[in-house]
């Protein structure tokens, strides 16, 4: 992780250069027409299997195997939707309502938590500061489905199996969470500030919620955005996890494309394509601190 | 700092009351500035420690005992299991499985991100779209997509094979052979991550200087050499950094090939052509006979296994970077 902080520094003395003289290299930052159409290809593959699900969500049952495959929507989507809503198996709209829930508790602890120790770690002092930094550091490199096996049998002494805090209890910190906001906060959050406050006879406490939670919002927003993603896509725990009758969209998802009723293929396009449809809202709509906090993210690592 | 120190300097007499109240306030804000930080840190520590630190050495633990669901807790029997694991030619088709898969995906990903990253890196019209596009999959679950993927490499009507005919090819029996079966759910992966990968490579991209690529153009240099011997080498530590992402995210691969095989761990047509590790630990902890014992087994093996990984493309990146500085 440290190797990457050896990357050049930006050299802002290459900047102001007149504007007249073509600069030797510059075709090379020029975008040809074969750069967008090579990038068109590109976004237009990333798109297909989920505008395709959409398509596919709005006809009747032959269009799944249509071949070419149809291009344009149909009429069918509410109904569709209807049949899938009354699938006793699936349980979708529980399963919706139980992610939306999990996700958000999950998030705002992980903002809470990640700000209230990138906090302490960026702007306070105490003892052992750089050891449990470390550690932190150390837990973002543990792949999580290791502890699966033994996590599960807590579940089951703890008696948690089928209920929702299994998927949200051991998900509320994230240790990329403290990182990310340890970086933002040394570099964005003055020393003086915090200084000012404390002559002001500020608490701790009242810094943290009057003056560094404001500065850290839109690196606690892209936090919480990438955490509600994370969150919603999860798989393998939930499915291990609960039941049935009380699942996540995703588990729902499973039953329904693994169920009695698999003939209806169209039902299960119409799940994924509505199990799509809140990310992509949420995508549409913030992509661009998402974009900015993956590559700051990059970057600072 | 006040200049007009001489009212300010002079405070009011306390009556005794007030007194112990601002020695009280001292002593809390002594307490506040100790104790915050550990009370700000530790919501992370304490948590961890019971969800993630626990159940790593609690998973060891459990691999050297004959644990199963039914027959419950047998006691110790040492490296049994590890023995009866590293016997199984299930877990080492399994393995083999995985690292196939793992290669025939990550090669082409990264090499594929990088042109995309090369051509990203450009004075483009539209560039937050373009950016969003590419990262569209990447926000997408796994389980949607790979129910969809599962049509699209269908054996019969699916979309893949649609393609294939129509450029005069045979189609293909995409569960029927390991190659078939690693290049779809390879495809998949790739779909998902390319886009993720290749914003991360335009960001280190673009924090290289580029009077680096102006000095080179004068000298002559081709865009193509530029790309392999200026951007390349001085990316080198985030690509280490995707590779090691992609190590540890290869190694546990599960839902893609869960879902290729329409949402079966443990069984199903040609299912030994794409096990996964991950796969297999799931099916036998959690499907057939519960053994515990065994899937921790497992998980520590993988472990030891993603961690060697991590280590060896560490010092081999290193080493050639020190080379590079030579």
């Amino acid at each position: 992780m440290t190797a990457l902080s050896t990357r050049p520094p930006r050299n802002s003395a290459a900047a102001p250069k007149p504007a007249r003289r073509r600069r030797p290299g510059a075709k090379l930052w020029e975008a040809s027409p074969l750069t967008y159409v090579a990038l068109i290809i590109a976004v237009l593959l990333a798109i297909f299997p989920i505008a395709w699900s959409f398509i596919v969500a709005s006809r009747d049952n032959s269009s799944v195997y249509k071949i070419p495959p149809p291009l344009v929507p149909g009429g069918e989507f509410l109904d569709n939707t209807q049949r899938l809503l009354a699938n006793d198996q699936a349980h979708f709209l529980i399963g919706l309502a139980n992610s939306i829930f999990v996700s958000g508790v999950v998030t705002v602890s992980v903002v809470l938590f990640s700000t209230l120790a990138g906090f302490a770690f960026a702007k306070l002092r105490f003892r052992g500061a750089n050891v449990l930094l470390l550690i932190i550091i150390v837990t973002m490199m543990i792949p999580t489905q290791l502890g699966y096996i033994p996590l599960y049998i807590l579940m089951i002494k703890l008696g948690w199996l089928g209920s929702l805090q299994a998927v949200i209890v051991p998900f509320l910190v994230k240790g990329f969470g403290v990182f990310m906001m340890r970086q933002y906060a040394s570099s964005a959050v003055p020393d003086e500030l915090i200084e000012a406050a404390r002559m002001d006879g500020c608490s701790t406490w009242r810094i943290y919620w009057n003056v560094v939670l404001p500065t850290l919002r839109p690196a606690a927003a892209v936090l919480g955005l990438l955490t509600f993603m994370e969150t919603w896509n999860e798989f393998l725990w939930p499915y291990l996890v609960l039941d049935g009758d009380t699942p996540t969209i995703q588990y729902s998802l499973k039953i329904l494309a693994t169920g009695n009723y698999t003939t209806d293929y169209v039902q299960v396009f119409t799940g994924t394509a509505l199990a799509i449809v809140p990310l992509l809202l949420v995508f549409l709509a913030f992509g661009r601190q998402i974009i900015g906090g993956i590559m700051e993210g990059s970057v600072k690592a | 700092m006040s200049v007009n120190t001489s009212a300010a300097a002079i405070p009011p007499p306390l009556d005794p009351e007030q007194r112990r109240r601002q020695a009280r306030q001292v002593r809390l804000g002594r307490l506040d500035l100790k104790a915050s930080p550990y009370l700000y840190v530790a919501p992370f520590f304490v948590l961890f420690a019971v969800f993630g630190f626990f159940p790593l050495i609690y998973t060891g633990w459990v691999s050297m005992r004959d644990w199963g669901l039914i027959k419950g807790d047998q006691g110790f029997v040492g490296f049994e299991n590890f023995a009866e694991v590293l016997a199984d030619a299930n877990f080492w088709n399994a393995m083999f499985n995985t690292f196939g898969i793992f290669i025939v995906s990550t090669v082409p990903q990264l090499l594929l991100a990088l042109m995309l990253a090369n051509w990203l890196n450009r004075k483009l019209r539209f560039r937050t779209a373009l950016r969003m596009g590419i990262l569209l999959p990447n926000i997408t679950s796994v389980a949607a997509v790979g129910i969809v993927f599962g049509f699209i490499f269908a054996d019969r009507y699916g979309l893949a094979n649609w393609i294939l005919q129509s450029l005069s090819l045979d189609p293909v029996s995409w569960r029927g052979s390991r190659f078939a079966s690693w290049t779809a759910i390879s495809f998949m992966v790739d779909w998902r991550w390319t886009g993720y990968n290749s914003l991360i490579y335009l960001a280190a991209m673009q924090a290289i200087p580029r009077d680096l690529y102006e000095s080179a153009s004068l000298d002559g240099a081709s865009p193509a050499r530029q790309f392999w011997q200026i951007t390349v080498p001085l990316i080198q530590p985030t690509i280490l950094f995707t590779v090691i992402i992609s190590t540890i995210g290869g190694m546990q691969l599960f839902t893609e090939p869960l879902m290729f095989n329409y949402g079966a761990a443990g069984s199903g047509s040609g299912l030994e052509n794409f096990q996964t590790i991950a796969m297999y630990i799931y099916s036998t902890t959690f499907e057939n006979n519960f053994k515990y014992g065994v899937g921790s087994a497992m998980s520590w093996l993988l472990f030891m296994l993603i961690i060697l990984f991590a280590l060896i493309n560490f010092l081999m990146v290193r080493r050639s970077l020190k080379g590079s500085d030579k």
